[in-house]
Parts: C-alpha cells; sequence; structure tokens
C-alpha cells in the first residue's frame, strides 16, 4: 500500500501521522509542496493521499490535481474549499440545517455597516480565508465598526472586503473543539481563556470535554454538511444548544491526545488505510 | 551536532530528526527548520502566512 502524505513544514502532527503510520506497517510517502510540479495529468504512484499541508491555498489547489490525477485524497479537495471558507462552511451548514450563529455577508464598508447593525452589537468581523484566530475583530459599537471597516477596506488585500460578519455568541470563556472522523466523533476538547478568542495556537488550555450526544450528534451533522472525512468542529456553548462556529479539514490534535486520552494520529491512520483498501 | 543559524549555537538532533521538521534553539529560542540530516543542516524557519493552520 503506498500512501502520500502531503506536507510543508513537518509539525508536531505529522510526526505523530507518520509514527503511527509506522506502528500500522506503512512507510509513508513524503511528499513536500515547496518541491511539487504538477502536470495536470500525473502524480506521483501513490494510491491515496493524505493531506497535511500548513498552507491552506497549496493543500486546495494540489488536493484538486491530485484528484484529476485519479488519486482519492484526505480530505478531498470539496472538503478542503468548504472548509477554508467561512463563508462556503456557513453556507454548507445552513443547507443541511446545522445550528450555528446569526451571520452575515457584505460587499462594502456601508452595506456591512448596516449588516453589522442589523445583527446587533457586539459582532465578530472575520476574514473568510483565515486561521489561529488571526485578523478576528469583536466589534461593540458602530465607533469601532467604522473604523476596522475603513482599515480592512483601505488597507486589506480584495479578499478582506468580502465582509464576514458573525453574531457575538457569549462563551463563558470556552468553546469546544471536537474531533469527527470517518462519521464518528472521536473525541473532543474544551479550550479555555481569559481571552474572548479561545484558539490554542493563542494560548488557550485544553482540557477534556466528554463526548455527551448532543457534541456528537452536531460535531458528525458538521461533518457531512462539508463533505466528511476527517474534520475538527468548533462548537460553542449558547443557551440555546451547541452552535457550530467553524469546521477545520487539517486539523490540529497535538493537545488533545494525552488530553482526551484518545490515540487520534492512530484513529487517523485506521480511516486513512481503510479508505486506501476501498 | 548542527549549528543554530541565527546565534551559532549547538544543536543535537533527535534520533527520528526529519528534513522538514520544525525545532527550536534551546539557546536563542529561534523556530528553525531541520534542511539536512547528513550532514545536519538547520534554516530559520519559515514565517508564519496568512493562509497557515486551522
Amino acid at each position: 500500500m503506498k500512501i502520500g502524505l502531503l506536507h510543508s513544514l513537518i509539525r508536531k502532527e505529522e510526526k505523530l501521522l507518520i509514527e503511527a503510520f509506522r506502528n500500522a506497517g506503512v512507510e509513508p510517502i513524503m511528499i513536500d509542496d515547496r518541491k511539487l510540479i504538477l502536470d495536470f495529468h500525473t502524480a506521483p504512484e501513490i494510491d491515496i493521499l493524505v493531506e497535511r499541508s500548513i498552507n491552506h491555498s497549496r493543500a486546495l489547489h494540489a488536493l484538486r490535481l491530485f484528484e484529476s490525477a485519479g488519486i482519492p485524497c484526505v480530505n478531498s479537495y470539496h472538503v478542503s474549499q468548504i472548509c477554508g471558507d467561512k463563508l462556503l462552511t456557513t453556507a454548507a451548514l445552513k443547507d443541511r440545517g446545522v445550528a450555528q450563529p446569526d451571520c452575515r455577508v457584505a460587499f462594502t464598508e456601508e452595506s456591512a455597516l448596516q449588516a453589522i447593525e442589523e445583527l446587533g452589537y457586539p459582532v465578530v468581523l472575520k476574514p473568510a480565508v483565515g486561521s489561529w484566530g488571526r485578523l478576528l475583530s469583536k466589534i461593540n459599537d458602530r465607533d469601532a465598526a467604522e473604523t476596522v471597516l475603513e482599515h480592512k477596506s483601505v488597507l486589506g488585500s480584495y479578499h478582506h472586503s468580502i465582509f464576514y460578519i458573525q453574531q457575538y455568541i457569549e462563551k463563558q470563556g470556552r468553546d469546544i473543539r471536537s474531533f469527527v472522523v470517518g462519521g464518528e466523533c472521536i473525541a473532543a476538547i474544551y479550550r479555555t481563556s481569559d481571552h474572548w478568542i479561545t484558539n490554542t495556537a493563542r494560548g488557550a488550555q485544553a482540557s477534556k470535554c466528554e463526548v455527551t450526544g448532543e457534541v456528537a450528534q452536531i460535531s458528525v451533522a458538521a461533518a457531512e454538511a462539508v463533505g466528511g472525512g476527517i474534520v475538527a468542529v468548533d462548537l460553542f456553548e449558547s443557551d440555546g444548544g451547541l452552535l457550530v462556529n467553524e469546521v477545520n479539514y487539517t486539523m490540529e490534535f497535538r493537545n488533545s491526545i494525552d488530553t482526551t486520552g484518545v490515540d487520534i494520529p492512530a484513529v487517523v491512520v485506521s480511516y486513512v488505510i481503510e479508505q486506501a483498501r476501498k | 551536532m548542527a549549528e543554530c543559524p541565527v546565534c551559532a549555537g549547538k544543536i543535537e538532533l533527535a534520533d527520528d530528526a526529519m528534513t522538514g521538521e520544525v525545532i527550536v534553539c534551546d539557546d536563542c529560542g529561534a523556530e528553525l527548520e531541520i534542511v539536512g540530516l547528513d550532514p545536519a543542516k538547520l534554516d530559520e524557519a519559515p514565517s508564519a502566512e496568512e493562509d497557515w493552520g486551522q
């Protein structure tokens, strides 16, 4: 069995996956996206590709071309496209009726300001494409809204003028990240922080979250909405129940193995091998 | 033994070190990428880009 692992920098997650593959008797074929040349027809001789590139844009385009060359990919191009764009994620969740915070999209400063006022303060303004909690703005009043919108329009690249505006959910200092592999919610953590942004990349602390029926149900529904595969789902606890904030397709899990007691890389590897045998 | 390209400190690579891996220099705290194993060679790791991470 030939399993390709698309990567750029090798992070802790990639090392854990490589070790898990070796434990399963598979030596992954490392494919560095910085050295990759694709010709729209052929691809390295592998049975399946595991995407672990740190760059979303490289991952997205490489997956499209690997699939063009007939190589099945985990995750698929479709999943990466949906998850890599918050606007598309929100649309996919809406299509499947998965609960999420109220959201607006606008394309000009004026219409964005109107949308923010309609949603009511505070709101969170996010880049449609972005990660690790970067460039998120919690906007508490009209003065802040006008300032941030002007800065984004003047100083940001064009995609910062696709204004993705999300209702702010008071989450009491934590959110939930759940891990879904092949339609099963295998583990979950709380991410706790004094800051309103609760990404572990921004210093939030991870602790175990029990996978209740509600966590499992909405996590699996969110994963199915974006196309399945291997994803991490960010959830808010609201008065009305759990809401899906985001779905991540190249999930980071280094802080979640000891925390949950679940051997996440082993589960991922088992799923990939099962997919390769199909 | 590799040399940190930032502070010239000596760094012992782990037995399972691999090219592309990111490590941190204990002396200066710089993030480094392993770009060679035999001989061991380190470069400064690339800075985080806008589309990095999840």
